[in-house]
């Protein structure tokens, strides 16, 4: 994209500001980061999946991966999965997105807010509470449509634990992710290309199908890999699901090798072929947006255009809150319900309403303050960190700033083919001999957390950049600006609404991270999310309900409150993040 | 109340007669010399002000004994770490591997695991005074090691408004029956002592082809033995095919529509060892609270409130729970569970696939 323009006005700029350029060292510096992140654990992943316990060579892990039916069942299962939550994904975030971002539909902003709740809302608290709404028996959504029908006791309209259940409520929690991607990239989509398309004749549908379409797709595309990778690396919810179900995915099953007696060997093997995947995923991207140049962002830019519904609006606005039912309303009802009845299966009533929850997660429950207190020293570390290095990565990357931004580019996004509790592991191993003993401190989740938040942060920053226009750097740098003031002074405040989305994004996806803290935690670094999934395999829901609800408030308040920061993207709205 | 607890001994004693690879070793060795709980001992456990008692036991319950404790020797705090007892022990192995020395105080409900820390040589030699002199010697550890500080059984379980009392299963062999398809809830060995413990002693005593026959019932698997009394409470499931008793028995006394079956065949027994760890970072504090939870208080509240039996001579049973004279047990055999665990961990997770 450009990159022959750029070359050629960078490197006059180049030679004049060498002397003072720190460009460089910097550079090299983040890429060491990167490989300290990214490489070392990888690297003992594979050593591991190659060894036997003795550390002789063998390829004996592998033979066992694809002979023995207890692993390639799961492999199965997970691709299943991955595809049938992305493909859902796509089908219920797309027009979504395009109804918030270019129609009249009423209530927009309100549809965008509770994508954005749906986003932050953790999955495997999510799961949890469609246990509640949907278990076959106890289920709130069951009890009632027996009442409501007479059905007779074994009879359930909903299983939750099952592959369909669990299908959905991955979904639920992962549309979020298609949605922001599709609908910032058509909050950027100018209305002129439109107009263009309108003033030659083009109709409604000839406009939307070659102009605007096209220029969303790349966004949609992103989503729905996001989608995949995110549904075939999540581990609570499976782990909450289908458990039960009497199944396994790749991600559970990983994790079941690591209970005692550990066979970290086969857990790696287990996790090469989910590499793979996503590595030959990234390709199939690369290869279908590679090519084109979608810089919409310029100096200069037209309004998009609102398409006028009529009295369809209504009609839009309905399916856009039946969609939210499931991710939203729903679960929350279902925790606001467990958290105040003594049984959690029961509907509220003046009979069986009870404080007891909310007494024992505060007074009782002695891992409560230490779990929110690491939970949110690692929320904000990570989020600054991570949101630092997406940022100048992207930059790298998508200016194509030092050799080897394809490899900088790679290595940012390699996390996001491995499963956390997988990079959990190679951490473990990683960090816990000399010279780095971090194991047993808050730092190995740090780095696990930012690890992990990378790749998402990364896409979001480099999709950003992608429709910012390089004509004001360039103009930046021809005036004798290095690489990083120009990134500073120039690119940074020009991306301030995605900057701060990346933090918020990071600071909730940490809250939300569970497959790695669940490898990495002892009992003086337990965060809430290790806290919440030990009590569900306990069955305490009604403590669950309650924390789970403090944590949300949290989330909501950090987000608000980052999109209120003054003079720090001041008057410009959170976008769904 | 003495014929009581002396029938209670006779009992107790009878039912871990075989715990004999953990308990009673055939030249016993003089045990340390019993500590009492001294001024001394609370001041410097005070100056440490905080331990963390690594446990199984259900958190509601572990939480009660920490703040009893707490409410009884002022400015100590008790952090509560519950996990299924096979977590505890990959969790300690791991830390103690990584050399982070975080536990004061354990208690498993897997008593094999003691087995291996005193081989490890992780375990700090403590014997409470009211343990030497209470505790039938079978319940502590000749090297003064670890004290059965609880006792209970994982038995079978039903809802009592989606069952009727005179269709509810009486034995192992009645889960078999079709009826009961989809309608059960288990744990799970790989997580829980309470069900590794009760799965060695079902399949010796009854055969793997029991658990065969009972994986084609559909059971929903879950993890804790906690949990299936409350999913049984919740209505999700209607028959629990094992897990605490004692949940049951809380339930039920909460006014839960839950009712315990002690099957015909026998009922798995569980004995929940607790000990100090020699590398604890508040040693006084542990043993002060090792020391209490193995004294009539500590015992009496596990009988009151948790409602688990106790091996203390002194304790008084509290009505409305099942004698253990009164239920056929099978044995247990930590010695045993020790041995095969791994075998039953692979075992059971080929036939229930998860």
């Amino acid at each position: 994209m450009n990159s022959s323009k750029s070359i050629a006005v960078a490197t006059p700029a180049e030679r004049r500001g060498f002397r003072f350029d720190m460009t460089w060292p910097i550079l090299i510096g983040f890429a060491l980061v990167l490989i300290a992140l990214v490489v070392l654990p990888m690297s003992w992943l594979v050593y591991f999946s190659l060894t036997d316990r003795a550390g002789n060579l063998t390829l004996g892990n592998f033979a066992q991966l694809v002979t023995n039916p207890t692993f390639l069942d799961p492999l199965i299962t997970t691709v299943i999965l991955a595809t049938s939550a992305s493909a859902i994904c796509c089908v219920c975030a797309a027009p979504m997105g395009w109804l918030v971002s270019r129609t009249d539909m009423p209530l927009r902003r309100t549809v965008r807010a509770l994508v954005t709740a749906s986003f932050v809302t953790p999955p495997f608290l999510g799961a949890i509470a469609w246990e509640l709404l949907a278990a076959p028996n106890s289920g709130l959504l069951n009890k009632a449509y027996r009442a409501l029908t007479g059905a007779p006791q074994d009879e359930a309209l909903f299983n939750i634990y099952s592959m369909g259940g669990l299908i959905f409520v991955i979904s639920c929690y992962t549309f979020p992710y298609v949605f922001v991607l599709v609908a910032n990239s058509l909050d950027r989509i100018p209305g002129d290309l439109e107009d263009a398309s309108s003033i030659l004749g083009g109709r409604t549908w000839t406009t939307a199908r070659r102009v605007t379409i096209p220029l969303a797709m790349p966004a949609l595309l992103a989503g729905a890999l996001v989608a995949f990778l995110q549904a075939m690396t999540l581990f609570g919810s499976p782990a909450i699901l289908a458990l039960p179900a009497g199944f396994h995915t790749m991600t559970t099953k990983i994790w079941s090798l690591f209970q005692y007696p550990p066979k970290p060997e086969l857990a790696a093997a287990a996790s090469l072929p989910l590499l793979v995947l996503t590595v030959l995923l990234l390709r199939a991207e690369h290869l279908i947006l590679g090519r084109r140049g979608y810089s919409v962002v310029g100096g200069r830019q037209g309004s998009p255009r609102v398409v006028q519904l009529g009295a369809w609006k209504w009609v839009a606005l309905g399916l856009a809150f039946v969609v939210l039912l499931n991710p939203v309303f729903l679960p929350y009802g279902a925790l606001l319900n467990a958290a105040f009845s003594k049984v959690p299966s029961q509907f509220i009533w003046f009979d069986n309403l009870t404080l007891h929850n909310i007494e024992f997660a505060f007074f009782e429950l002695s891992a409560t303050k230490l779990a929110f207190k690491n939970t949110f020293i690692l929320c904000t570390l990570a989020a600054t960190i991570g949101t630092v290095l997406a940022l100048v990565i992207s930059y790298l990357t998508s200016r194509q700033a030092i050799t080897g931004w394809r490899a900088l580019g790679f290595l940012a996004t390699a996390p996001v083919a491995v499963p956390g509790i997988v990079l959990g592991v190679g951490l473990f191993l990683t960090y816990t001999r000399p010279p780095f003993v971090l194991y047993g401190t808050l730092w190995i989740l740090l780095v696990a957390f930012v690890t992990i938040a990378l790749p998402s942060a990364y896409q979001q920053m480099q999709s950003a950049f992608r429709s910012v226009h390089t004509d004001l750097e360039e103009a930046s740098r021809i005036l004798g600006a290095t690489r990083l003031t120009t990134l500073g002074r120039i690119t940074a405040p020009l991306l301030r609404t995605s900057v701060i989305a990346t933090w918020c994004f990071i600071f909730v996806g940490v809250i939300r991270e569970l497959s790695a803290a669940i490898m990495l935690f002892t009992s003086e670094t337990k965060v809430i999310s290790v806290l919440i999934f030990d009590l569900n395999e306990s069955g305490d829901l009604g403590a669950i309900a309650v924390l789970g609800l403090i944590m949300l408030a949290v989330t909501f308040a950090v987000v608000v409150a980052a999109n209120r920061i003054p003079g720090f993207g001041g008057g410009i709205r959170f976008r769904n993040t | 109340m003495k014929a009581a607890t002396f029938t209670r001994r006779v009992l107790l004693k009878g039912a871990a007669t075989t715990a004999v690879g953990l308990y009673a070793a055939p030249l016993r060795a003089a045990p340390p010399e019993a500590a009492a709980i001294t001024p001394a001992l609370v001041d410097a456990a005070k100056k440490e002000g905080k331990l963390a008692f690594y446990t199984a036991m259900d958190l509601p319950v572990a939480e009660r004994f920490a703040k009893t404790f707490e409410a009884k020797f002022p400015g100590i705090t008790v952090r509560v770490e519950r996990s299924g007892s096979e977590r505890v022990f990959q969790r300690i192995g791991q830390e103690m591997e990584s050399r982070i020395y975080a536990v004061d105080v354990v208690n498993s409900a897997d008593a094999a695991h003691f087995i291996a820390w005193k081989r490890s040589g992780w375990l700090a030699p403590y014997l409470p005074e009211e343990v030497a002199r209470h505790f039938p010697a079978e319940h502590y550890d000749p090297d003064g090691l670890y004290v059965t500080t609880r006792v209970w059984l994982s038995s079978l379980g039903y809802n009592t408004t989606l069952v009727k009392p005179q269709d509810a299963p009486t034995s192992f062999a009645d889960l078999l029956d079709p009826k009961w398809m989809g309608k059960m809830v288990k744990g799970h060995p790989a997580y829980s002592g309470t069900i590794m413990t009760a799965t060695y002693q079902i399949t010796r005593d009854l055969g793997w082809e029991y658990l065969e026959k009972l994986a084609r019932q559909k059971v929903m698997q879950v993890q804790s033995s906690t949990d299936p009394p409350k999913k049984l409470a919740l209505g999700e499931r209607a028959i629990m095919a094992d897990g605490n008793d004692y949940n049951l028995v809380q339930l039920k006394e909460a006014g839960q529509p839950v009712e315990p079956i002690y099957p015909s065949e026998g009922t798995p027994l569980v004995t929940g060892p607790s000990g100090v760890f020699k590398s604890a970072p508040s040693p006084n504090a542990a043993r002060l609270f090792h020391n209490w939870l193995s004294s009539r208080e500590g015992q009496q509240l596990l009988v009151d409130f948790a409602r688990q039996h106790s091996v203390h001579a002194q304790v008084v049973e509290k009505p409305g729970r099942k004698k253990l004279s009164e239920i056929k047990l099978m044995k247990d055999d930590p010695a045993a569970v020790e041995r095969l665990s791994e075998e039953i961990k692979t075992r059971y997770s080929q036939i229930f696939r998860v």
